[in-house]
This record gives C-alpha cells, sequence and structure tokens, in this order.
C-alpha cells in the first residue's frame, strides 16, 4: 500500500496485482465458521485498491502454484512455506502480466531485512533475477540501499523520493501510513499464508506422508483448513466438523468421502479420508459418538454415509475421551 | 442486453471474484452477470471489485445462506 501510494504521488499510473494461491489465510476461515461470521470480512487487496483508487487485478495460480511449494529450489523456511520461491514466482507472474499488458516496471513494498528469507541482501537479487525483472523491480521502500533501477535511471522515478528503510521493526511503515492518512491498513505481513503456520504444515506434511506422493488438489488445501484432523490409522484420517458453519461446509464434500453422523443425538459431520476397513468405520463411529452430545450416553446412533449414496445406521459405545492418544490428532 | 448466470456457490473467497472478474471479462458493456455465492464475504468482496473496476451492482439479495449479486458490465475497459 505503501509502495504504490509512493509511486502514485510520483504521478506514476499504478494497478495492483494480487495471486491466489490456495493457501491464502484471508476470508477463508470467516466464512466457513459460524461465529466468525460478524467479523469483518474484508479482503485486504481489494481494500487497499479501493483506498488507492487504483484498480486490483486478482489471478488464480493455484495450479501453478504446486510447482512452487512442492520443489522450492531454495527450500523452505521454518515449516512449509517456500518463501524464496514464491516471492520469485510471485514476481515473475507480475512481469509476465507486465509485458501482456503493456506496463513499464513492477513495484513491491518489501524492505530490505524485514524477513528472514526473502528479503535478505543477499535474497533481494535472487528475486530480480530468477523473476526475470530485473533491474524493473523497484522496492520504494528500501531503495536508496539498493541499486538504481532502470526507472530511476530512466527518470520515470525520482530516486530522491524513494526510502532508506531497513530492519525488521514495523514502526517506520507506520509513521509512513500516518503521513499519508492511513489509520487503518492491513495487518504486517507473515499471517497471510497458511504455509507459515506450523500446525497446517504438520498437516500438510502428514497429507503427503499418508499418501506416499507430494501431490495435492485445492481440495485438499482448503480441508486442512476446517476441523480437527485425527489419524487413527496409517490408512484412514477422520475430519470432524467443530460448530455449525465446518459442518456445513464439510457436507459440501459427502459426495466424495464417506461421511459419518450421530442420529440419535446432535453431533458433528465427519469427513473419512482414506481406505477404512469394516473395523475402521467401527472406530470412526465411536470417535464420532465421542465429539457428540451423546458422548456420555450408553449408546450413540451414528449413520454412515457413502460417497455413492449408500447409507448404514451403526450404534456404537462413545469413545472414552482419554483413550484418544494425543499422536492421532495432527 | 444478455444475463449470464455464473454459479460459485460453494466457492470460498476470492474465488468468486477472480470468477466474476474472469466472467465479466467476456461479456461486453451493458450486460448483467447473475453471480450466485454462498460465502458470506462475496456480499463485501464482489461489489468492491465492482466499484474499483467500473463496473455496477444492479442487485443485491441475500437469502438464508445463499447470496445472489447482478452486475452490469461499466463503461470501462474490462479488468
Amino acid at each position: 500500500m505503501l509502495a504504490a501510494r509512493m509511486m502514485l504521488d510520483q504521478g506514476i499510473h499504478v494497478e495492483g496485482i494480487n495471486f491466489f494461491t490456495g493457501f491464502c489465510v484471508e476470508g477463508h476461515t470467516h466464512a466457513i465458521r459460524r461465529r466468525d461470521r460478524d467479523k469483518d470480512k474484508r479482503n485486504n487487496a481489494l481494500w487497499v485498491a479501493e483506498n488507492l483508487g487504483i484498480k486490483l487485478h486478482i489471478i488464480d495460480v493455484i495450479d501453478e502454484y504446486k510447482h512452487v511449494v512442492l520443489n522450492p529450489k531454495h527450500g523452505y523456511g521454518s515449516n512449509l512455506n517456500p518463501c524464496l520461491d514464491c516471492k520469485g514466482f510471485m514476481v515473475g507472474k507480475a512481469r509476465q502480466w507486465m509485458i501482456e499488458n503493456g506496463f513499464d516496471f513492477i513495484v513491491t513494498g518489501e524492505v530490505l531485512g524485514q524477513r528472514p528469507m526473502s528479503q535478505r541482501r543477499e535474497t533481494l537479487p535472487v528475486v530480480a533475477r530468477e523473476s526475470g525483472a530485473e533491474d524493473r523491480l523497484l522496492r520504494p521502500l528500501s531503495a536508496r540501499y539498493l541499486e538504481p533501477t532502470l526507472p530511476e535511471s530512466k527518470g520515470w522515478v525520482n530516486r530522491d523520493q524513494l526510502l532508506n528503510l531497513s530492519g525488521r521493526s514495523r514502526k517506520p511503515q507506520i509513521a509512513l501510513a500516518r503521513r499519508f492518512g492511513y489509520s487503518d491498513y492491513a495487518q504486517p505481513a507473515g499471517g497471510c499464508c497458511f504455509l507459515t503456520d506450523r500446525n497446517y504444515s504438520r498437516k500438510l506434511a502428514d497429507l503427503w506422508q499418508s499418501r506416499g506422493t507430494r501431490e495435492y488438489e485445492l481440495d485438499d488445501i482448503m480441508l486442512l483448513k476446517v476441523g480437527r484432523h485425527l489419524r487413527p490409522k496409517r490408512n484412514f484420517k477422520l475430519i470432524v466438523g467443530r460448530e455449525e458453519g465446518e459442518n456445513r461446509f464439510l457436507s459440501g464434500y459427502r459426495d466424495r468421502f464417506t461421511f459419518l453422523q450421530t442420529t440419535s443425538h446432535e453431533g458433528p459431520l465427519v469427513l473419512v479420508d482414506g481406505n477404512p476397513d469394516g473395523d475402521d468405520l467401527q472406530l470412526a463411529a465411536r470417535v464420532t459418538a465421542r465429539f457428540s452430545q451423546g458422548r456420555r450416553a450408553e449408546r450413540v446412533a451414528v449413520r454412515i454415509g457413502n460417497w455413492n449414496g449408500s447409507t448404514d445406521t451403526v450404534h456404537v459405545v462413545p469413545l472414552p475421551a482419554d483413550t484418544i492418544p494425543r499422536d492421532w490428532y495432527l | 442486453m444478455e444475463e449470464i448466470v455464473l454459479d460459485a456457490r460453494n466457492l470460498l473467497c476470492p474465488l468468486p471474484v477472480i470468477r466474476t472478474q474472469n466472467t465479466v471479462k467476456l461479456l461486453a458493456k451493458g450486460d448483467h452477470l447473475r453471480v450466485l455465492c454462498t460465502d458470506p464475504g462475496a456480499a463485501h468482496d464482489i461489489p468492491a471489485w465492482c466499484r474499483i473496476n467500473g463496473h455496477h451492482v444492479v442487485e443485491l439479495i441475500q437469502r438464508d445462506d445463499e447470496i445472489a449479486i447482478v452486475v452490469r458490465v461499466g463503461a470501462t475497459a474490462p479488468a
């Protein structure tokens, strides 16, 4: 937002690009969980664009992004976050858009030293080089610390009006925002990608391990954001809805998964991911009963539905809470 | 004037906005696009996207868990 505003103040025509990888935090959990429905649901990229008075193009890169997640040339951060490869990929996509739409250069809000992996002095040139953007990539917030770029040397942008911010502190950016008259802005980066989240990364690693292949589809990574995930055995996992909104969301997958739901008591919708046998489904029914209102009942009726439409009802003793091993929880 | 229906139900934001954006690209000025969604975020995001890109929301109806948004393609070049 600040970098774009600095360009606008220099009379540059700016349009925004926002990439959707499938791992973006924003929006999804709000949409799914009933209790979050009253929270602010704004899309930050749209909100920023509207405040700046610029157009915004939201680009679906879900399929192309798989290569970045699965084969990061520069490796992962502390979780499954391939930040440096991700930055190079996105700037590369922005470069492609720039060429196709007759624009001259790319602006990012990167600050030297702000992120441990992708915004170090050694890695900023890597992003410029590997994206193909080279000297058409301008970082206005730290430009005075970096070599002049094409827009500066051509005189399109006045380098004297660019900044020399560096380091992890956000205070200079917050002060700059205040100077521009912004009292409201998106929370600083880091929390906008599920791949930086330890719990999410663990669930993704489990998905790959259990399938014996490092692949995913959009539905896979969406489901990792929803419900409790328990793996009682190697061959199957349970996804247990935690509340009404999640149950409704999970119910949209009943035509693709075996599912369980208590019928004698209020309870969650549970999806079974994997290849369970009959005994496994009995165990799944007992877990389902455990998370229902009938957890203390002698018997709970659980409907087991198959993706092909067939259903069966079993009556089970709810699994006592203390018999669910901790390591089942992903 | 043509009215096209876009089914974006069960998609989570920003996918309804992306599908709207990509469909509007194929339409002519004055055409109507009816977008059906279930993500409550779409009721904020699609109008915001329209304001930014010069299109107009002519109707927004929220009934139970479903939202219908009718967009009139604006005068500006499709985004």
